[in-house]
């Protein structure tokens, strides 16, 4: 029970857009190998507080350390810090006009300055794992939308990062294909990884989660347990928006 | 229905067939005019004496004439101003896209200067004035002159051809670890040169024809060539229409190999 130093740290995290503030106060810590769950009605800033982990978006006060690092204005920093932490996107994002297996090489090739080999064996590894090994010379645009996630997941695990950021993975698949994509990262989480996932596959969160977070408008007003936070949520709201997602 | 009598019209008027006959219509009736204004003028046609303009035949057998000389010209003028304007619409279209204040606002100012003012007047700026300044020769001011006009309009087809490409891209490529000079040689311009493609067609038509205007401080091209003919032999009709048709000839077979790069490019996403 020896409490592990956080990999992610967010004191007092405050975010604006324009006059908008999305974020206020955020206090958040992640610990190694752990598996967070973060969910909250729509726009109440879960996108906007995993992005500011790989500062997709800029935090406007308080501090952000991921892995040991401070992120600031520091280009090198931010690589780095980028370098360590894998994203996955609800639109899978994947480049286009370049091969399944290219699109898994060119950051360990560009960044890693890996050879292209080395690369490819790694690519075909993690394909693998993701269980689509067959796909490694199609377009992205020849993949069905389960697949083209599974590829963007792989993509991020060619890094070899040592957290996993996931902002609503399934929410832009049809129905049949969002239980490929959650076994997937399911067995990304019995593999050891330190995993962020913001969600609303709430069987998912029963599996894996080690810790729930509920945001409501830029707060975070709950963090328990998973068996705590569906069984007995302590805040009025976090209640009501379970009941409103649970029904479906 | 007298909606739908419109419709059905114009796609009439816009059948190939019917197109066609329009065309030719109209182009018999320009040459027609053109014949018998020149006829009641008196002009006295002398086409046979163009072929040697293309072709003489000198001690040496026959060797290319004065216009395919003046197109090679105008051809290595615009291949050399071409390369340095895509350089330079480049640099200035990243730099309007960076975030350096000072980058941005000195991007902006150069395409406002240069794209407000006629390209004969910067044509003289840069050879009678950077010209004596810098050492240039006549022909090194046309090709940076030109070089630097079309720079500017393509820093505005770069531009724009960048940001078509979806935001998403870039938070994908930045997540994987990439800097920013790596993001776009190998993420966003290759997915933008589709974009690009039709209106930097129009340009490098563009740029062909207004490099004509060289010819004003006698630089040797197409239009110079075709001058100094009809000073020596007063077969001004036969030689414009001519040097018209040459730079016809020319911009068309451009136009047809960027739709043959525009059919290449084309991945669906
Ligand atoms: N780039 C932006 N510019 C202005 N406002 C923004 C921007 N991005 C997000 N916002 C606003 O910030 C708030 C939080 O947005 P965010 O995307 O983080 O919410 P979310 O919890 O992820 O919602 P969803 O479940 O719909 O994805 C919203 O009100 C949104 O309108
Ligand atoms: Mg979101």
């Amino acid at each position: 029970m020896t409490a592990a130093p956080p990999i992610i740290e967010l004191c007092h995290v405050d975010k604006y857009f324009g006059p908008f503030q999305a974020l206020t106060d955020i206090n958040f810590a992640v610990r190694q190998g752990e598996r967070v769950v973060v969910c909250g009605p729509s726009g109440s800033g879960k996108s906007t507080m995993i992005r500011c982990i790989n500062r997709l978006e800029e935090h406007d006060a308080g501090t952000i350390t991921v892995d040991g690092i401070l992120l600031g204005d520091d280009t090198k920093d931010i690589r780095a810090v980028r370098q360590d932490v894998g994203m996955v996107f609800q639109q899978f994002n994947l480049f286009p006009h370049l091969t399944v297996l290219e699109n898994l090489t060119i950051g360990p090739i560009r960044v890693r300055k890996m050879d292209k080999a080395a690369a490819e064996a790694l690519g075909r590894k993690y394909l693998d794992r993701v269980h689509i090994p067959e796909q490694a010379d199609k377009f992205p645009s020849q993949l069905s939308g389960g697949q083209q996630q599974r590829v963007a997941i792989a993509r991020s695990l060619c890094m070899e990062p040592k957290i996993m950021l996931f902002d609503e993975p399934t929410s832009a698949l049809d129905p049949e294909m969002i239980s490929e994509v959650l076994e997937a990262m399911v067995e990304l989480a019995n593999s050891g990884m330190t995993m962020v996932c913001v969600t609303h596959e709430m069987g998912f969160a029963r599996r894996v989660a080690d810790k729930m977070v509920f945001m409501e408008a830029g707060r975070i007003v709950e963090t328990a347990p998973p068996g705590e936070f569906f069984t007995a949520p302590k805040s009025d709201r976090a209640r009501m928006f379970l009941d409103q997602i649970l029904e479906h | 229905m007298a909606r739908a009598g419109k419709r059905g019209l114009r796609r009439v008027m816009a059948s190939t067939p019917v197109s066609v006959v329009i065309y030719l219509i109209v182009m018999f009736l320009i040459v027609e005019t053109a014949l018998k204004g020149a006829e009641a003028m008196g002009y006295n046609w002398q086409w046979y004496r163009i072929p040697q303009y293309f072709f003489e035949d000198g001690d040496a057998g026959i060797v290319l004439g004065e216009i395919p000389w003046g197109l090679v010209g105008t051809i290595t003028l615009s291949t050399m101003a071409f390369a340095l304007a895509v350089g330079i619409g480049l640099l200035v279209a990243l730099l309007r896209l960076s975030d350096l204040i000072v980058g941005r606002a000195v991007a902006r100012v150069f395409l406002e200067i240069v794209r407000n003012i006629p390209l004969l007047v910067l044509l003289y700026v840069f050879y009678y004035v950077f010209g004596p300044i810098f050492g240039m020769d006549r022909y090194v001011a046309s090709v940076l002159c030109l070089a630097v006009f079309h720079g500017a309009l393509m820093s505005e087809i770069f531009r724009g051809g960048i940001a078509a490409v979806a935001l998403g891209q870039w938070e994908a490529a930045k997540s994987v670890g990439m800097s920013t000079a790596q993001i776009y040689r190998y993420i966003i311009l290759p997915q933008s040169v589709r974009f690009m493609l039709p209106p930097m067609t129009s340009e490098v038509v563009n740029m062909i024809k207004s490099s004509a205007i060289v010819s004003v401080i006698a630089v040797v091209e197409l239009t110079t060539v075709g001058r100094n003919i009809i000073s020596d032999t007063y077969l001004s009709f036969e030689i414009w229409f001519t040097i018209a048709a040459v730079y016809m000839a020319l911009t068309l077979i451009i136009s047809s190999f960027a739709s043959y790069l525009e059919r290449r490019y084309a991945v669906t996403d």
